[in-house]
């Protein structure tokens, strides 16, 4: 795998990448590395960012990371270890029906394909605990809503373009809301606190209670 | 009983910082902490403290505050501002032993954004993963300082402090160095960020400054970029063309391009940035 690595100001390097499957192999390598110049890691679509540490050598860096070999079939062998994370939903989205109209599916058509999805967390960001889920079925595919609402609330489950993700707290969104759950994204008492990361594999389950 | 600091008058903002929780970003937490963190760990140095140890975050002022259950030693660096202890006029940038009852005044900085209020001990709130820093954008961390918030003072360190006062800065010119890329291919013209004379937009907070200028171009303002890892110091175009600087509370990802990143050194002076006030930026 060829890799372009470009400086990030003098503190950090960005790591561009083919997709999600490959940032999600750099992020698990280059944390199992864990080179101790690293403070952070951040992945993201096609990028992961390294951040280094107080008077880390970036030239340094930048070579540790490019004498890491890393192979993205290596992802999908890890796939199938790690364990999967189950969030009942009910499918009661304000917008399930134009997600309907915009997919040419019928409601439970959508709920099916959504269900019926190995998602997978390729990132966060959004807010604490936030993950965009990828690898969903690519009729679900949608564009976020025109205008974003101004308060969605904590636990909606919303569609944009090839992510789906579930909001950890209520805040402003413009993602197409198909359903709510009652699973906490989120919980500073819990450790992780956060019930995703990158790299988890999700599975969504109708909740019809 | 334990020494406390009791909030009086919180100002406009009053924050707990320290130096930020790093290491969270893949679940969505940012590094946080001081927005000048130099600032920060002078007035730590000032009281024989760790550098690491949490102080209090003053963005223009205004804070009141009165220690009880002990005596205490407390230093004020960043932004210069007006002190009185009691009724005693006191220096900032040294540090001021403050009597049991006693009220620390902070008045309106003459220059500079942000000030800080170290106490020999640390300001002793229970950290949220590993910080005591307030995220304004995640909404973690202790809440922001109301009049009747009592914060807890940490045991004194073993150390005392090497020095008794240190010169004041100055934060009457801003010059920012910033290195090119990592998208600057996105904008037709990346000199245009050197070149132009901006100025801080009122918009300006923890998460980020705006600055007004003449604004860049970029090559394709429609075309979606794919969400990156952001970090602090990172000079954002939006389709406006108005620069972003991402100040301690910035996301974690973003979706518009980073032309340049402000040296790390150099994003402390940035979040001592007035709004209204000039800011020229320079090639690292």
């Amino acid at each position: 795998m060829s890799v372009r690595i470009v400086p990030y100001g003098d503190r950090a390097l960005m790591v561009e990448l083919d997709g999600a499957a490959e940032v999600v192999a750099w992020d698990a390598a280059v944390r199992a590395a864990a080179p101790d110049e690293v403070a952070d890691v951040v992945p993201a679509a096609a990028t992961l960012l390294v951040v280094a540490r107080d008077g880390a050598d970036l030239a340094a860096l930048t070579a540790s990371l490019r004498s890491l070999r890393v192979r993205a079939a290596d992802v999908a062998a890890d796939a199938s270890r790690s364990a999967e994370v189950e969030i009942p939903v009910r499918y009661d989205g304000p917008d399930l029906r134009d997600v309907a109209r915009m997919t040419g599916l019928s409601e439970a058509q959508v709920v099916r394909a959504h269900t019926q999805s190995v998602w997978r967390v390729a990132f966060g960001g959004f807010a604490p605990g936030f993950g965009y889920l990828t690898g969903g079925d690519p009729r679900l595919h949608v564009p976020r809503r025109e205008s974003a609402r101004t308060a969605v609330p904590a636990g909606a489950v919303g569609l944009a373009g090839e992510y789906t993700g579930v909001y950890p707290r209520s805040s402003p969104g413009g993602w197409q809301l198909i359903g709510t759950t009652e699973a906490a994204m989120w919980d500073l008492c819990r450790d992780p606190p956060a019930l995703l990361r990158p790299g988890a594999v999700v599975r969504f389950v109708e909740d019809r209670s | 009983m334990t020494t406390v600091l009791e909030v009086v008058r919180s100002g406009p903002l009053a924050l707990v910082e320290d130096l930020g929780r790093p290491g969270h970003a893949a679940i969505g937490v940012g590094r946080s902490g001081a927005a000048d963190r130099s600032a920060l760990r002078l007035a730590n140095r000032l009281l024989g403290n760790g550098e690491e140890l949490a102080a209090i975050e003053v963005t223009l002022g205004g804070l009141a505050l009165v220690v009880r259950g002990g005596d205490a030693w407390v230093a004020v660096t960043g932004a210069p501002v007006p002190l009185t202890v009691g009724r005693r006029a006191a220096a900032p940038y040294a540090p001021v032993r403050v009597r049991s009852g006693e009220t620390v005044r902070l008045g309106t900085p003459t220059s500079g954004l942000r000030s800080y209020v170290g106490v020999r001990g640390g300001v002793d709130v229970p950290p949220v993963l590993g910080s005591r820093s307030r995220d304004v954008l995640a909404g973690i961390g202790p809440e922001p300082l109301a009049p009747g918030t009592v914060l807890p003072v940490g045991p004194p360190p073993q150390a005392y402090p090497r020095v008794d006062a240190v010169p004041q800065r100055a934060y009457e010119e801003i010059v920012l160095r910033v290195v090119r890329g990592p998208r600057d291919e996105m904008v037709r013209d990346p000199d245009a960020l050197v070149a132009a004379a901006w100025t801080v937009s009122p918009a300006a907070d923890r998460v980020g400054m705006r600055l007004d200028g003449r604004a860049l171009t970029l090559r394709d303002p429609h075309t979606a970029m794919p969400s990156e890892g952001a970090y602090r110091g990172a000079v954002q175009v939006p389709p406006s063309g108005q620069p972003v600087v991402f100040l301690a509370d910035h996301p974690v990802t973003g979706g518009y391009p980073v032309v340049a990143v402000v040296t790390d050194a150099d994003v402390d002076r940035a979040a001592q940035a007035r709004p209204g006030q000039r800011v020229t930026l320079r090639w690292a």
